[in-house]
């Protein structure tokens, strides 16, 4: 009797899929949290982790969450923006936990922009 | 669990030797003393390539590359990158001759103008978990080649993609399998040969200490087409972290089911054992190889009848050879076979050494040229000095002069102009190298490594010895060049394997490209680079003496002669050319005068 299947190393692929698409630099979408000084104080760390608990409960492979430095509207903090593929950029302000889910089952997951958070639709290269 | 960063800290002998282990703690300590721990995660990796630049740590998903890091860096680091997200520009990679660092990985020229088929996982997973091996389209190939293919039909596929052996002959791997699938027999062997001993070569090992898995895919795959059910992987023990790498990913395929028995169900058996050789050069060679896994004395012997273990038909393969099997059959042979040139298809592992900025490991498509190895993804040589030579093919290779730095490389090519491909080491010489001091160095190599059994190589290599020593202190005579044509050629004809046979070649090169350099030796005693000692001169430049005393401070055997404010003198009867007030001086006021001593004090 066989130990393995040869569809078993999907299932094993599939597994860590999420892992391999950001070491390859892959993926659908990308999540920047602006996480300077002023992010961090008004509370960016939250709105992080609610995305990593969306992103770990609705077991999403295909979305890169990272951080970037301040954006430069410190008053409008905590602020993250969401980079569809092909599609520009778009910024969120005042995100707190809620919010941030809100964003994440809209816009990252429906494709549609939340247009009541968004500042502006602009790109920012974090490198 | 979902981390929004991985931390790729760079693991292989080199950045270990360079105290990468202690990065690795210092990051685990720093991102749990934060609280971050869920966010990044730390992962080990085989080398990166820009092995000189060593601790090197990839942040991802941004590609973001940190070099030369030290324990001290690290709090700053996880502090700016991973808290506030502002990448580190002071732990960036910065040109040669540039001033703007560079911050990702993808746009370094180092490694933009690679093709990774071989080291194709290299610096993007732990070698030790096969499940990150697997998420890379891994075992793949194997489950294709299982399920769907006959064993003639992989064959087929590997002789279609011109692979050839990356171990140094060349010899096309397809019809080495076949000829061994057609012999019929109760039993069949497959070797990974990685008794890598060429000096300044470390291929195979960085391809084992990154990437496992894929030699143990290639090894299964050519199992299959053969007939074999058991391989072998033959290690040296200089290289510990290979071995303990090779016997993790052999134990987790064993777990999962993809070494032993009735692989994926196809009625497959195979399975892999490690060998390990107590590292003799010979060893490398195949019927040699054969006998020390038996137990005897790893002597070569005539060919034919063909290697075989335990009398039974065998596959050697090299590392890399090896490695890219799987991915001709994922990719496909057409494709792999548009990848270089006429009669070398596909790419090439080098490791680069010697005098250049970005030493380490890279690889290639076959075709390039040596111009583009060394100065565009080498960063060209150290401190301005110029290119003078390159050595391919380690002590069975040559020499290749400036002249031809725009050879596109491959096997016919290189065998053409003297040298030979070899397993790919690749060391790069400054105008200060002394072509003949090099000749004896690789002829002392051998001479060493020669397992003595047959008469050619072993006297052949201690007579070329000794004429090399006597042209490098003085007593050069005019025969000399002659003789070591002689003798190269009765080594060519008359050695029993491969090894003796090609040990002149350091010789023959460097007498046909650089043979000024052996008349002036011989006729002038005279060493243009100022490397060998009985043949050049220390000598004050007085323009340039600034009398400030360093020299004759440092030397050790009193040989320097001078006052303050009065130019010093260096008393040529006491000097040894230990280059001690050479390196001293900081006014460049020491020189090297070609010619013996008796030279210089004939011209004085």
């Amino acid at each position: 009797m066989p130990k393995i299947d040869p569809a078993d190393l999907d299932t094993i692929a599939d597994k860590i899929r999420r892992t391999m698409l950001m070491r390859e630099g892959a993926g659908r979408a990308k999540i920047l949290v602006h996480m300077g000084t002023c992010g961090i104080a008004a509370g960016a760390r939250k709105v992080m982790s609610a995305l990593m608990e969306e992103l770990e409960s609705r077991d999403v492979k295909d979305v890169m969450l990272s951080i970037s430095s301040c954006a430069g509207l410190c008053s409008r903090e905590p602020m993250f923006t969401v980079e569809l593929q092909g599609e520009p950029a778009v910024k969120y302000v005042d995100m707190n936990p809620e919010k941030a889910k809100k964003v994440f089952v809209e816009h990252v997951l429906g494709g549609k922009i939340v247009t009541e958070y968004a500042l502006a639709a602009g790109s920012e290269r974090t490198l | 669990m979902a981390h929004r960063a991985n931390a790729m800290i760079c693991t292989c002998t080199n950045c270990i030797s360079n105290g990468s282990l202690r990065i690795k703690d210092a990051l685990e300590r720093e991102i749990r003393s934060r609280g971050i721990e869920g966010d990044v995660l730390v992962v080990p990796t085989g080398a990166s390539g820009l092995c000189v630049r060593g601790p090197i740590l990839v942040v991802q998903p941004d590609g973001v590359f940190y070099q030369q890091l030290k324990p001290e860096d690290v709090p700053r680091l996880v502090e700016e990158h991973f808290v506030k997200g502002r990448p580190v520009q002071s732990l960036m990679y910065v040109p040669p001759g540039g001033e703007t660092p560079i911050p990702a990985l993808r746009d370094i020229p180092f490694f933009k103008q690679q093709r990774l088929i071989a080291l194709r996982n290299r610096g993007m997973i732990d070698p030790d978990k096969i499940e990150e091996y697997i998420a890379r389209d891994g075992y793949r190939a194997m489950a294709k080649v299982l399920t769907s293919m006959t064993p003639d039909e992989v064959i087929a596929a590997i002789k279609e993609s011109g692979l050839r052996g990356r171990g140094g002959g060349g010899f096309p791997t397809g019809r080495k399998w076949e000829s061994r699938k057609r012999v019929a027999a109760d039993m069949k062997y497959v070797i990974c040969n990685a008794d890598e001993g060429d000096p300044g070569a470390f291929m195979d090992r960085s391809i084992i200490e990154a990437d496992p898995h894929s030699v143990l895919e290639g090894m299964a795959i050519g199992a299959y087409a053969v007939g074999a059910s058991v391989g072998y992987v033959y290690v040296r023990m200089e290289y510990p972290l290979a071995i303990q790498r090779m016997a993790t990913a052999v134990k987790r395929a064993r777990e999962y089911g993809l070494l032993g028995q009735d692989i994926f169900g196809s009625g497959f058996d195979f399975d892999v054992r490690i060998f390990e050789g107590a590292g003799a050069f010979v060893c490398g060679e195949t019927t040699a190889l054969v006998s020390s896994i038996e137990g005897r004395a790893p002597e070569p012997r005539q060919r034919p009848p063909r290697t075989a273990l335990w009398g039974k038909p065998t596959v050697i393969n090299n590392v890399e050879t090896w490695a890219n099997v799987p991915a001709i059959i994922n990719w496909g042979p057409q494709w792999f076979s548009q990848i270089g040139t006429q009669t070398s298809k596909g790419t090439k592992v080098f490791s680069l050494a010697g005098n250049v900025n970005n030493a380490g490991l890279v690889e290639v498509p076959m075709g390039v040229t040596i111009r583009e190895i060394v100065f565009d993804i080498g960063g060209g040589i150290p401190n301005g000095k110029k290119f003078k030579a390159v050595q391919t093919g380690g002590p069975s290779g040559g020499c290749i002069p400036a002249s031809l730095l725009d050879l596109p490389i491959d096997y016919e090519v290189l065998d053409e102009v003297g040298s030979m491909m070899g397993s790919g080491g690749m060391i790069v010489m400054d105008e200060d190298a002394c072509m003949v001091d090099v000749a004896k160095y690789f002829v002392a190599f051998s001479k060493d490594e020669s397992c003595g059994k047959c008469t050619a190589c072993r006297e052949g290599l201690d007579a070329m010895h000794e004429i090399l020593t006597n042209i490098c202190e003085g007593r050069g005579k005019p025969g000399d060049l002659g003789l070591l044509t002689e003798l190269s050629e009765a080594m060519k004809d008359a050695s029993l394997c491969g090894l003796g046979s090609a040990a002149p070649n350091p010789v023959l090169s460097t007498m046909r490209y650089f043979h000024n350099e052996y008349e002036a030796h011989i006729h002038d005693k005279s060493c243009p680079a100022g490397v060998c000692k009985a043949l050049f001169q220390f000598k004050v430049d007085r323009q340039k003496c600034t009398a400030c005393g360093a020299c004759k401070k440092n030397c050790p055997y009193d040989a320097v002669e001078g006052e303050k404010k009065a130019v010093h003198r260096i008393i040529a009867e006491r000097c040894t050319r230990c280059g001690a007030c050479y390196e001293s001086c900081k006014f460049d006021a020491i020189v090297k005068v070609p010619g013996s001593r008796r030279e210089a004090l004939v011209g004085v």
